[in-house]
Parts: C-alpha cells; sequence; structure tokens
C-alpha cells in the first residue's frame, strides 16, 4: 500500500478499475446504470444480435422521461415515434428483468431525479446513463457521467466500460452567500468564469464552506451543470448531509448494509496534500443572483450587470455576435427590464422540491403576469406529490399558475413542450444552446427565484427586490 | 457490434479530396431518430449525394460507378464536428471497412475502431500521390495489411506504415469488439462484482 495522499476522485476511481490494458483504457466497473427511452432501443438491438444477455439486471434502472407528454399521462402518447420508443423501454425492461418505471408509475420521473430519491445513488458508487447530465449524481461522492449508444450496451452486456483516466480539478468556494444566491447561480457564475469549455478533459471536485452548507438538492444543481464547462463530471465528498438525505429512502441500504454505508462515506475525502492537475478558488461574496444572456452556458453575468462589451468576453468575438444576433440583445444592454414570454422551472437542474419552495416564496400573494406563459414541470411523481402537501400547489394555483406533469419537458423540447420561434424563455434548465428548447427559441439560464420574478413581473427582474 | 476481421484488405477505392468532412455531412441529424442501427447506408452523405427530391446527384463521387471499394480516401481532418457515432455506423453499413485521410479527428476515430473500419492515416504526401493513382487509374488497388501496419499503392509498390494501439489492433484483427473483450472477462468481472459492497 502506498501512502501517497490521494484525492476522492482516485479512490473512487481506482476502486473501480476491473483490469488495466497496458497501451488502453482502464476497464471500468459500475454499480448502477440508469436507461431511459431515447438512448437504449439501438443498445438492445446490439445485445441481441450478438446474443448477449444483461450480465447483472438488477444494477439497470429504467425510467421513461424524454420524450414524454407534460399533460394528460393517462392518455395513450400521441406522437408515433415517442410512443414506438417508450414501448421498447418498457419491452427491453421486461425482457431482461430490469425495473422500469414508466409513464404514469409512482416512481416515474427524470431518471437523475428518480435515482437520488429513491436510494439508489450512494457514495463511492460509479454510476452512467446515457444522458450526458448524468454528472448529477456527483453531489453523493460518486463517480458519474453521461455515455454513448455503444457503452450503454457494453454496461448492459459487462457491468463495464473501457474509460481513460480524466485529469483532476478542483474548484473551491469559500464564504457565505448572499442573499438570492443558490446553487444555480454558483454554478452558472463558475461557469462564466471559467468558459464553456474551460474544464474539457477534466473531472472536477467541488469544495469550501459553499458546498459543505449546502443542501443535497443544491450540491445536485451543481454538480449537473459540469459538463456545461466540459468537465466529464462533478463530485462532492459526502458528510451528515449526505447521509441524511439517503437514510431510510426506500431502495437504501437498511440495517447492517446502512453501517457499512456510512463506514465506507466516511473514507471518501480528498487528503490534505493531495494534488490536483488545475485548482479554481472563488469567493461566495462575489456571486449575485445569475443569468445567461448567449448560446453557451458560459456567456453569463450577475443579474445586476450590463451585457458585456464584445472586447471583454474570452469566447472569440465571432461566435459572441452571433450569439447576441441569434438572442435579439446588444451589447453593454441592461438585462434586467429585458421581456419575458415564457417561464420554464423544471428539469434534472432545478426540478427537486426546493426549487419549487424557492419558487413559491416570491409568487406567493403576488399574480402571474398575464403575457407570460410558464410551464412548472416537477421532476418526478414524489416531487409532485411534495408539492401538493406542502400546500405549494395552492400557493401557485391562487397566483394563476399551472403545474404539469413529471418529465424533461422544454429541456430537451422533444415533446410538444416547445418554446416558439424568437420567443424569450427565463428557464431553470441547463442547456441555452441554439434551438435547444424549440427551433428559434432564445432561452435566458437562471435561477428558480429568478425564474419566479420573471414570472410575476413579466420581464428580467432582480428578486432581491421582491424578497 | 459484431463485425468482420481485418488482417488484409486488397481493394480499388473512393477518393474523396475534400478537407473536415464532418459528422453532419457524413450523416444528417434527421436519420438520427430511428431505433434501429442498420440502413445508415442508405444515408450515407445524404445531402451530397441526392437531390431534396431523392433523385441522385450525378456529380458525387458514390453515384459515380467507375469508383468503387472497401477503402474511402479523404481529405485531411476527416470526421470532425459531433460525437455520433451513427456516422461510423453508415461508412460501415455502406460496404467501407477503411478510410484513409492525412487527419482524423479523435472521436470518429474511436469510434470507428469500436465498429470494425479501420482509420488509416497516411501523410500528406502519400495522401496526394493515392488520390494522383487513383485519378489515373480507377481500378488500381491499395493494399492494406494490418498485422504489418502499411498500406501499398500495389500499381508502384509504394508504401507507408501507420500507427494504431495494440489493443485495438488486437481487436480489429480477432473481430472483437470492446464488448466481445469485455464478455470474454465475465469470471473476472463476476468475481470483481461479487466483492463490490454494493
Ligand atoms: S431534464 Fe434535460 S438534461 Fe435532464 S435528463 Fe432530461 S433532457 Fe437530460
Amino acid at each position: 500500500m502506498s501512502s501517497q495522499p490521494t484525492t476522492l476522485f482516485d479512490k473512487v476511481w481506482d476502486a473501480h478499475v476491473v483490469r488495466k490494458i497496458e497501451d488502453g483504457p482502464d476497464i471500468f466497473f459500475i454499480d448502477r446504470h440508469f436507461i431511459h427511452e431515447v438512448t437504449s432501443p439501438v443498445a438492445f438491438l446490439g445485445l441481441e444480435s450478438r446474443g448477449a444477455g444483461v450480465l447483472f439486471p438488477e444494477r439497470t434502472f429504467a425510467t421513461a422521461d424524454h420524450n414524454t407528454p407534460t399533460i394528460n399521462q393517462h392518455l395513450p402518447v400521441q406522437d408515433p415515434l415517442s410512443a414506438n420508443q417508450l414501448k421498447a423501454l418498457e419491452t427491453n425492461s421486461a425482457k431482461y428483468g430490469i425495473s422500469h418505471w414508466g409513464l404514469g408509475h409512482h416512481k416515474n420521473g427524470i431518471v437523475h431525479v428518480v435515482g437520488p430519491e429513491n436510494g439508489i445513488t450512494l457514495p463511492g458508487m460509479t454510476i452512467v446513463c446515457g444522458d450526458s447530465h448524468t454528472s448529477t449524481h456527483g453531489a453523493f461522492g460518486a463517480i458519474a457521467f453521461g455515455i454513448g449508444t455503444s457503452e450503454v450496451e457494453m454496461v448492459l452486456a459487462t457491468q463495464c466500460i473501457m474509460q481513460p483516466k480524466p485529469q483532476k480539478m478542483r474548484i473551491t468556494v469559500n464564504g457565505i452567500l448572499g442573499k438570492a444566491v443558490l446553487p444555480k447561480d454558483v454554478i452558472l457564475y463558475i461557469i462564466a468564469q471559467i468558459s464553456a469549455s474551460g474544464a474539457t478533459g477534466y473531472f472536477v471536485e467541488y469544495a469550501g464552506e459553499v458546498f459543505e452548507n449546502m443542501s443535497m438538492e443544491g450540491r445536485m444543481t451543481v454538480c449537473n451543470m459540469s459538463i456545461e464547462m466540459g468537465a466529464r463530471g462533478g463530485i462532492i465528498a459526502p458528510d451528515a448531509t449526505t447521509l441524511g438525505y439517503i437514510e431510510g429512502r426506500e431502495l437504501a441500504p437498511k440495517g447492517e448494509a446502512w453501517d457499512t454505508l456510512v463506514a465506507y462515506a466516511q473514507t471518501l475525502k480528498t487528503d490534505e496534500d493531495a494534488t490536483f492537475d488545475l485548482e479554481y478558488t472563488f469567493d461566495a461574496a462575489d456571486i449575485e443572483p445569475q443569468i445567461t444572456y448567449g448560446t453557451n452556458p458560459g456567456l453569463g453575468t450577475g443579474i445586476s450587470q450590463h451585457i458585456p462589451k464584445a472586447g471583454d468576453v474570452k469566447d472569440g468575438e465571432a461566435s459572441y455576435q452571433k450569439s447576441l444576433k441569434y438572442m435579439g440583445f446588444e451589447e453593454d444592454e441592461s438585462i434586467i427590464g429585458k421581456p419575458v414570454d415564457y417561464v420554464f422551472l423544471g428539469s434534472c437542474t432545478n426540478g427537486r422540491i426546493e426549487d419549487f419552495r424557492a419558487f413559491a416564496s416570491i409568487i406567493k400573494g403576488r399574480k402571474k403576469a398575464d403575457h407570460v406563459t410558464a410551464w412548472l414541470v416537477p421532476g418526478s411523481h414524489v416531487v409532485e406529490a411534495q408539492i401538493k402537501e406542502e400546500g405549494i400547489l395552492d400557493i401557485l394555483t391562487e397566483a394563476g399558475f399551472q403545474l404539469r406533469q413529471p418529465g424533461c419537458s422544454a429541456c430537451l423540447a422533444m415533446n410538444d413542450d416547445k418554446i416558439p420561434t424568437g420567443k424569450y424563455a427565463v428557464s431553470t434548465s441547463n442547456r441555452n444552446f441554439e434551438g435547444r428548447q424549440g427551433p428559434g427559441a432564445r432561452t435566458l439560464l437562471a435561477s428558480p427565484l429568478v425564474a419566479a420574478a420573471a414570472a410575476v413581473t413579466g420581464q428580467v427582474t432582480d428578486p432581491r427586490e421582491l424578497l | 457490434m459484431a463485425y468482420d476481421k481485418f488482417t488484409i484488405l486488397k481493394s480499388t477505392a473512393v477518393p474523396m479530396p475534400i478537407e473536415n468532412v464532418d459528422t453532419d455531412q457524413i450523416i444528417p441529424a434527421r436519420f438520427l431518430k430511428a431505433t434501429k442501427r442498420e440502413g445508415f447506408g442508405d444515408n450515407l452523405f445524404r445531402d451530397w449525394r441526392y437531390h431534396p427530391d431523392g433523385s441522385p446527384k450525378e456529380d458525387f463521387i458514390l453515384n459515380n460507378p467507375i469508383y468503387s471499394g472497401k477503402i474511402l480516401v479523404g481529405g485531411k481532418n476527416f470526421g470532425s464536428g459531433s460525437s455520433r457515432e451513427h456516422a461510423a455506423w453508415a461508412i460501415y453499413d455502406y460496404g467501407f471497412r477503411c478510410v484513409v485521410s492525412s487527419f482524423f479527428a479523435d472521436i470518429f476515430k474511436g469510434n470507428s475502431l469500436n465498429i470494425g473500419i479501420l482509420p488509416v492515416q497516411v501523410s500528406p504526401a502519400f495522401l496526394d500521390k493515392i488520390f494522383l493513382a487513383i485519378e489515373a487509374d480507377p481500378q488500381t488497388e491499395l493494399e492494406v495489411n494490418l498485422p504489418e501496419q502499411t498500406i501499398t499503392l500495389l500499381a508502384t509498390g509504394e508504401q507507408e506504415t501507420f500507427a494504431i494501439n495494440s489493443y485495438k489492433k488486437n481487436n480489429l484483427m480477432n473481430g472483437y469488439d470492446d464488448i466481445d473483450y469485455l464478455r470474454a472477462m465475465k469470471e473476472e468481472i463476476a468475481a470483481f462484482e461479487a466483492a463490490r459492497p454494493y
């Protein structure tokens, strides 16, 4: 045994290497595999054509989310292509003995919401899914990342993938967050600082007081968006908050198994003198509520700021100008006061109960702006039930909002929830790429508080003024 | 995906002296909605190959019957763009087993090796020789020898060596993909699994 100080990431990674290939990648064991209807059908066909089975079906979990409707889920799905993919997920899961949480199932919801809330995501695990925001699960001290279709097949057949080990980065944020500054603002701020490709090739550990004081929901929001700065994933050391969140969840370990987990989790931290390939440190006091103005998540700024001048942007002038043109914005304009047509609260970034609580804290006693269309989409049925139990639904209804049914919805607009061409949407999701929320849609990424402020005023508004 | 073993390939080649052929050209995004892997070859280079009404564009190389073979020779930076594995599927499904270029985009190269296509990187000068040789005689043959890691213009005997990592070389020569490799380790994996805390 070497006594070399190691990082949390190394500890989890090294514990999962089945074999090292010389002049090749590591053979990497996967503890948990999530699948959904869009990226799995071809993988199952591949399995079938090679006559392979699913090696450990109890390690894979299926949920329908990417192209499901968010209203009338009890009715047959209208779009034949979506219906086809949903059917394939159901049939394949049944055939190979995989737990399947289809439309209407009480555990159904967005894959990265239902994994943690059912106690499937645990510290020290490796977790993959054919969706890039699998990085969400890193909030629990797990190594989690998105994979391609061939790799989905690989994990089904062998529970392993071939992976070269990424480099390591640590991002430390110390201090106390200001009024109305949420975890979403922290990660949008970080991405704006280091750019949308600043962490390419790295796996990021988040450290410091801000993350230590953050709830699990908040940590998930942060880890979720790691890949928006190019990182393979993000990870946060497990602590009492982590264990408190997991304990008692339906599929979480119980009894002796629980004690083992607790003991293991305590070993999962970066040693004092361990080194990283790259480190950044930020101060919580510098972070105000954030909003994006461009077409990648790195083009964002504090809400009270003006859109930067071309010369001040790291991204390169040509793509910056193209971005502003698409958004219909000018250099050096104030973002506050920009008209808003749509508000989207939801996605695996901000579709959890805390996000709905935050949203409700602003709209309580106010009314939705008449011209705003608001899509409030819980991340799962469990979240939906909590919204009702806690009386949040009443607050929403009184303010003129409706609640939709769980799913990815306008995050990638594969179902009918598409923002129309040219319209402005303040969205709590994770990508503002051209056309991501519908052809021609203009997305401003922000926190649930900024979304709520926009929903009641009909324009980009500083939430600190409404709290 | 199961594919045929690759050892020595002797074939005529299809020349495509265009730089930066990106994955959106190889297979346009609208063909990614399928729930099956077959048939991508029909849409290989779809928008270069067909008019919007589906009739073939006469001047596109794949529509010219004098060129054929299992080797596609492309310009510099072949396969740039998105990570879609569908691009490699389309090339394989169409019938190519080897793509020759002076530079490949990283992800495309990895995807190709995963599904049984050999990307052969040659020097810019040798690439020009190949284009000229095919132009002079469309029936001219190339030999790609994977065990020896050589590519030869058979008419003149001119030859270059190419690089490939030994793990991937072994896979291609045995017709293995990563999944076959991993499946062959089933017992080792099962033992590893049994020792996992959860
Ligand atoms: S909500 Fe968006 S990012 Fe999250 S899983 Fe669904 S499509 Fe992917």
